[in-house]
């Protein structure tokens, strides 16, 4: 049972959020402009690294808001998001 | 002086025990009475009485006996028979009650197949410092962290605190340290930051310091206890944790191992101290390391003879050997037991000399005895250490598998757990974790000053024998040198396993079976391992290295996972206001999501055939009436709500006229249909959004999603207002005159209230309502939407308005049939994620203007596949036979030998009133082509022929929507 | 933004006196509160408060809007996983932009409208969700032993205490948890129609100490 850290809630058993996958992939501005193979990319493929992977949750037994979190994937350590590292990208 | 029930029984002046001498407690084993005294465990009351052989072994039926005095044994199992039977429950583990029955077992229990009644429930509880393990280090931590004001737990398998205190003869201050540990006992009572919890296993250390902890309430009680909870499992969160778990005795590996009377160094001067027991009066000591001496000594001072202490060490400490031969004992150093005798107990060893290399000389000393106390060595109590993350390394001086790292920065292991087996190193790392693991959680605190003891020093360098050598075989042909004797694996057996080629400590466990019991390797794991390293010609036992330490650390019921979570707390039955209406109507429920909907209103001697032909022919004919609280409701609120709704569903809503409602689909980004339902628009800025029953959750889930992860400029508010409504939908021709009274000031001719309108009104009972008029069934009908507390009075008033009408309520299967006789399709039940809505042939409810959620994907190559599976009618040929839910359908001249290509199946299925025989749906690959054929399903080795028709299969016209003429 | 529909909760206030019964969800389950109750040092007892007037606020984050809001109410902004206000008419705090009005009937008269009308002109939403939810009030010595039992939430006074709330699983249903009293004593919001099992769940979980 991960402890997760709401922004807004504070810590709260994993059974509280929902997973929400990768984070910062952004919905294309216009998918008409995409060819297949982006789009394609777009709905089905994921990073999956062993190690730190932005992600996202929502706190759906709590105050339903989405945030974002660092995971480690092997260890599950887990860390804010640092807006000045979403900015860097 | 000895009792004759308890003719092992120690007088009270040679070992007091922590036993109650003026109580007797009566149990039986294989139907024989035993006699014990609370403090006992069924293991020591046993042995008091003179028993200390039990089951035989489960596969070569060898007579085994008891071996340890603790939750590492492998022998000693027993089916409890009185209460709820329960199987391979461990003789030492169990605390005596009056009215325990059990029967010995030989490896294999019975589930009883009874319902267990006994209690079992949950606690979820945090803390800034859990302490597992309440021995000397424990109990020190829990003393320095407690004195921090920190909230602290200390967790316990016992019924006492104290560990190997209670074991020995310790002294700290210069008063026996059983003192100590009841000042500290009491201490950590009257702080009100601490909660003890004895008899308690913790059974797994998961992420983020989370602890199951197995607490056993009433085990120790006779099982009349009554209704109190017999377990409970404690959820433990944590911000630091001390181990103090404590380490465990491993036998020795060598010929006939495994005879009654061999048992654990440790084990037996347990039972001289803790239950003033002597296990044997003439024993053999066979160790590899000093604690054993220990052993021999009090053996010694409570009477027993020892004829011999067999020390695999060529050179012991010349104080223990002193001090053992000024007590009386012969001490044998550099020497190894190769064998043993005895019919069956034990009744003599053979004694050889063990050269540095380790094999035999000299010639033998048989020796005979009572008892083999045997000390392999130990090993720290690493499972749960390493279950939270640590990784163990194999530490030559301890001769164990120790943590890696003893201070991580939330979990701190101490004393022996990490190989520190003095009593003085114990309590100083003890009080030192205690203090700093409250420091670090925000209890600053300086750790207690160490107090003077006289108790086990710093050992002496042990020398493990991973298997003594027989004195006639090679190591592949022991089969009697026991490694694991709950499983009767041997040394033979992991040589077996490495001929075939295996060379993990992984695969060589599961070839085995060695550690699968329910010791789970606490007694045999590291034994296997150094047979293993040996037979490798591994230089360590760390180049093998250890399996996997998984929960549970000790068996546990499966009842007790289940705690409470059963009948009517499994989950959630939710129920909408009119509930109990539905009850008293005679309603057949079923489960839709969590709720409780009526299927359908048996009259007497009814059938669901003939309740629902009759309910159907009310609905197209007469009036009916249907409870649809359960749809989701979510009010989207917001000068962008429009803007929002025309992108996530597929059709448009920005153009929808304040007063009308309209049906939307909504769509995943892959184009797959989502859910769907009707949404009102209320005012400029504000619709009222329908999901189906199970999807309410989902989609306002999914609506978050965008409007806080994409789209955070727009200004739209999302709130589920769900149970905030009850509703009724009023069905039929008849329903116009139902709806006329019910709402007296609503004009409810076709002329003014036009379908996919609504009005708010005040119904004649007073109550403020929402009218609509939208049908899932073709027919005239009309939705009635009141505030949840108003619902029973809303159903009430309607079947009231109604009664000379003969209105019907009506269940799911009904309003099922209505919906597929007009092709209207249930989401989840003729969609599966797979299909879009153009495969629903919906075409009409896809905007070609705007974008909207999952537009793309619907031009994807996938998506335009002429063969793709689509929403068709099905009619079998013969009218009266109902196609099940599911079936295949094929080509009519398909082969009949596999592979056979499927060209789709039936999602739904129903008898018709209103069309006078059965039909279906179904998704078919190039289905809306098909119209007119007709297919092959095969259902149970025949087969149905069913001719595709399209789905709309009642009133294509759509004449009935506004419901019979008026004059 | 300020079109106030018949239905929704100010409509009541003149209708109430001719309107149909209004029944809460565990009306037929008072004398089996009443039978739970355990008395003495490990007490605690379980009612329900039916038909408090609920309204979910949505405020942007934006003080003006917020105090405005607040103001309408004649309360305070609620801190994060706080609650301003008393017992008979508070603002909880569930969300960055989210709130939730409670309040005694006869003390929420008009305050959709007010709220609607401090909203003017900004983004933000009320919606009346009084018959949304219903409210359990869980008292007595014993009643944080009992949430213990169907709550992950820390509830030690250090963590949580008088005037804190928060929106958690209760079992296996959500509910806004609010500690109203330091005996201690606690509403509990639950949806209507999980109402029951709430009550199940509790009752089961209070058996213990009725027994001890």
């Amino acid at each position: 049972m991960l402890l997760i850290r709401c922004p807004w809630c504070g810590d709260r058993d994993e059974v509280e959020f929902r997973y929400g996958g990768q984070a910062d992939v952004a919905y294309p501005t216009d998918p008409h402009e995409l060819d297949d193979a982006e789009w394609g990319n777009f709905l089905f493929v994921r990073a999956n690294p062993m190690g730190a992977l932005t992600e996202r949750w929502v706190h759906t037994a709590g105050c339903r808001r989405w945030f974002s979190v660092v995971r480690d994937t092997a260890t599950n350590e887990m860390t804010p998001d640092i807006p000045r590292r979403r900015e860097s990208r | 002086m000895m009792s004759s029930s308890n003719p092992n029984r120690l007088n009270a002046s040679v070992r007091s025990g922590r036993i109650d001498r003026t109580r007797v407690v009566n149990c039986t084993v294989d139907g024989t009475t035993v006699q014990g005294r609370p403090g006992d465990t069924l293991a020591s009351a046993l042995l008091a009485s003179g028993t200390i052989e039990v089951g035989s072994s489960v596969h070569r039926g060898r007579p085994r006996g008891i071996l340890t005095a603790d939750c590492t044994e492998p022998n000693a199992l027993v089916q409890r028979l009185d209460g709820c039977p329960e199987p391979m429950l461990a003789a030492t583990e169990i605390e005596l009650y009056e009215g325990l029955e059990a029967r010995t077992l030989s490896g294999v229990g019975w589930l009883s197949g009874e319902r267990d009644t006994a209690r079992y429930d949950k606690k979820f509880v945090h803390s800034d410092v859990v302490v597992v393990g309440a021995g000397p280090a424990g109990m020190a931590a829990s003393l320095a962290a407690a004195r921090s004001g920190a909230r602290v737990i200390l967790i316990d398998q016992h019924r006492e605190l104290g560990g190997m205190l209670l074991d020995g003869q310790s002294h700290i201050s210069g008063h026996p340290a059983t003192e100590w540990v009841g000042r500290a006992a009491r201490e950590l009572a009257e702080n009100q930051n601490v909660r003890v919890l004895t008899r308690s296993a913790v059974l797994g250390c998961y992420d983020h310091n989370y602890l199951l902890v197995a607490e056993r309430r009433t085990d120790h009680l006779p099982t009349s206890s009554g209704a109190a909870t017999r377990q409970r499992l404690w959820h433990v969160r944590t911000g630091q944790l001390v181990l103090a778990t404590g380490a465990h005795e491993r036998p020795l590996v060598f010929a006939d191992n495994d005879r009654p009377g061999v048992m654990l160094a440790s084990a037996v001067r347990s039972y001289l101290n803790r239950h003033a027991v002597l296990p044997g009066r003439n024993a053999v000591v066979f160790t590899t390391s000093d604690s054993a001496y220990t052993t021999a000594l009090d053996l010694l001072s409570s009477g027993a003879r020892v004829p011999a202490i067999v020390d695999t060490r060529p050179d012991p400490p010349a104080r223990l050997v002193e001090q053992a031969r000024a007590a009386g004992a012969q001490v044998y150093p550099g020497a190894a037991v190769v064998a043993t005798e005895g019919a069956p107990r034990i009744s003599a060893v053979r004694i050889r000399g063990l050269d540095t290399g380790g094999a035999l000389n000299g010639s033998p000393v048989d020796v005979s005895c009572d008892l083999l106390a045997v000390c392999g060595g130990w090993n720290p109590a690493v499972q749960l250490f390493a279950q939270s993350g640590g990784t163990v390394r194999w530490d030559p001086v301890v001769a164990g598998f120790v943590p890696l790292n003893t201070g991580g920065r939330s979990t701190r292991v101490v004393g022996a757990a990490r190989g520190t087996y003095d009593l003085a190193g114990c309590l100083a790392q003890g009080f030192a974790a205690g203090a700093e693991a409250a420091t670090v959680a925000g209890f600053r605190i300086a750790p207690p000053p160490v107090p003077q003891v006289d108790g086990d020093r710093p050992g002496a360098r042990p020398r493990p024998v991973w298997a003594v050598p027989d004195e006639s075989r090679p190591p592949e042909a022991c089969t009697d040198h026991f490694v694991d004797l709950q499983r009767d694996a041997t040394v033979a057996d992991i040589h077996a396993a490495t001929e075939t080629g295996m060379r993990s400590v992984q695969h060589v466990k599961r070839y085995t079976t060695i550690s699968t019991g329910v010791e789970q390797g606490k007694n045999s794991g590291v034994n296997a391992i150094g047979v293993l390293a040996e037979t490798l010609a591994a230089n360590s036992p760390g180049e093998v290295g250890t399996t996997t330490f998984r929960p549970p650390y000790t068996p546990v019921p499966i009842a007790l996972f289940a705690g409470r979570t059963h009948g009517s707390l499994y989950d959630p039955v939710r129920t909408t206001p009119m509930h109990s209406r539905h009850e008293q109507a005679g309603a057949v429920f079923e489960d839709v999501g969590q709720w409780k909907r009526p299927r359908y209103y048996p009259r007497s001697g009814e059938d669901m055939h003939s309740a629902v032909l009759r309910e159907c022919a009310a609905a197209r004919t007469g009036v009916a009436i249907q409870d649809v609280s359960t749809l989701g409701r979510i009010e989207v609120v917001g000068s962008d709500a429009p803007t929002f709704l025309d992108r996530v569903y597929t059709n448009g809503f920005a153009n929808l006229p304040v007063g009308r409602a309209r049906y939307g689909m909504m769509c995943g980004a892959d184009g797959m249909v989502l859910d769907d339902g009707v949404s009102m628009r209320l005012a400029e800025d504000r619709y009222l959004m329908s999901t189906t029953t199970g999807g309410a959750a989902k989609v306002l889930d999914w609506l978050e999603e965008w409007l806080q992860t994409e789209w955070p400029e727009l200004d739209v508010y999302c709130t589920s207002v769900t149970e905030q409504w009850a509703a009724v939908a009023v069905v039929g021709p008849d329903s116009r005159t139902v709806v006329g009274r019910l709402a007296p000031d609503l004009d409810v001719s076709a002329e003014s209230f036009g379908f996919m309108r609504f009005r708010e009104t005040v119904l004649g009972n007073g109550t403020p309502a929402r009218v609509a008029r939208v049908s899932f069934s073709g027919e005239l009908a009309f939705e009635i939407n009141v505030a949840g507390w108003y619902g029973r009075a809303l159903w009430d008033a309607a079947m009231a308005a109604g009664a000379d009408l003969d209105i019907t309520p009506y269940g799911t299967e009904t309003m099922h049939v209505l919906r597929a006789e007009k092709g209207f399709v249930i989401v989840g039940q003729d969609t599966d994620g797979t299909v879009t809505p153009l495969d629903l042939g919906m075409d009409w409810a896809v905007s070609r203007r705007k974008d909207f959620i999952g537009k793309r994907s619907l031009s994807r190559p996938e998506m335009l596949r002429e063969d793709r599976k689509q929403l068709v009618g099905l009619l079998p040929v013969d009218t009266d036979t109902l196609l099940p839910e599911g079936a295949h359908l094929v080509e009519p001249d398909a082969s009949r030998r596999p592979p056979v290509p499927m060209l789709g199946h039936v999602t739904s299925s129903y008898h018709s009133a209103a069309l006078g025989r059965t039909f279906a749906l179904g998704l078919v690959s190039r289905g809306q082509e098909r119209v007119g054929e007709v297919l092959r399903s095969p259902v149970d080795g025949s087969d149905i022929e069913v001719e595709i028709t399209t789905p709309v299969l009642y009133d294509p016209e759509g004449v009935r929507r506004d419901g019979p003429a008026q004059g | 933004m300020t079109v106030l529909h018949r239905v929704e909760t100010d409509l009541a206030e003149a209708d109430t006196a001719t309107a149909a019964p209004r029944h809460s969800p565990l009306e037929h389950r008072g004398a089996e509160f009443e039978r739970a109750t355990a008395l003495g040092p490990r007490g605690v007892r379980l009612r329900e408060e039916p038909f408090l007037t609920q309204l979910n606020l949505r405020v942007p984050p934006d003080d003006a809007v917020s105090e405005a809001v607040a103001e309408a109410l004649d309360l305070t902004p609620p801190a994060a996983n706080k609650v301003s206000g008393d017992e008979g008419r508070a603002l909880l705090w569930l969300g960055p932009d989210e709130w939730l009005l409670v309040a005694e009937e006869e003390r929420a008269r008009g305050a959709l409208r007010a709220v609607r009308s401090a909203q003017q002109d900004a983004s933000g939403s009320s919606v009346d969700v009084s018959a949304n939810r219903t409210t359990l009030r869980l008292a007595g010595p014993a009643a944080r032993e009992v949430l213990e039992k169907v709550c992950s939430l820390d509830l030690h006074p250090r963590a949580f205490s008088v005037g804190d709330c928060a929106q958690t699983l209760l079992g296996r249903t959500v509910a806004v948890l609010w500690q109203v009293g330091p005996d201690p004593e606690y509403r509990v919001l639950v949806r209507c129609s999980f109402a029951e099992y709430l009550a199940d769940l509790l009752l089961d979980a209070m058996a213990e100490f009725l027994e001890g």
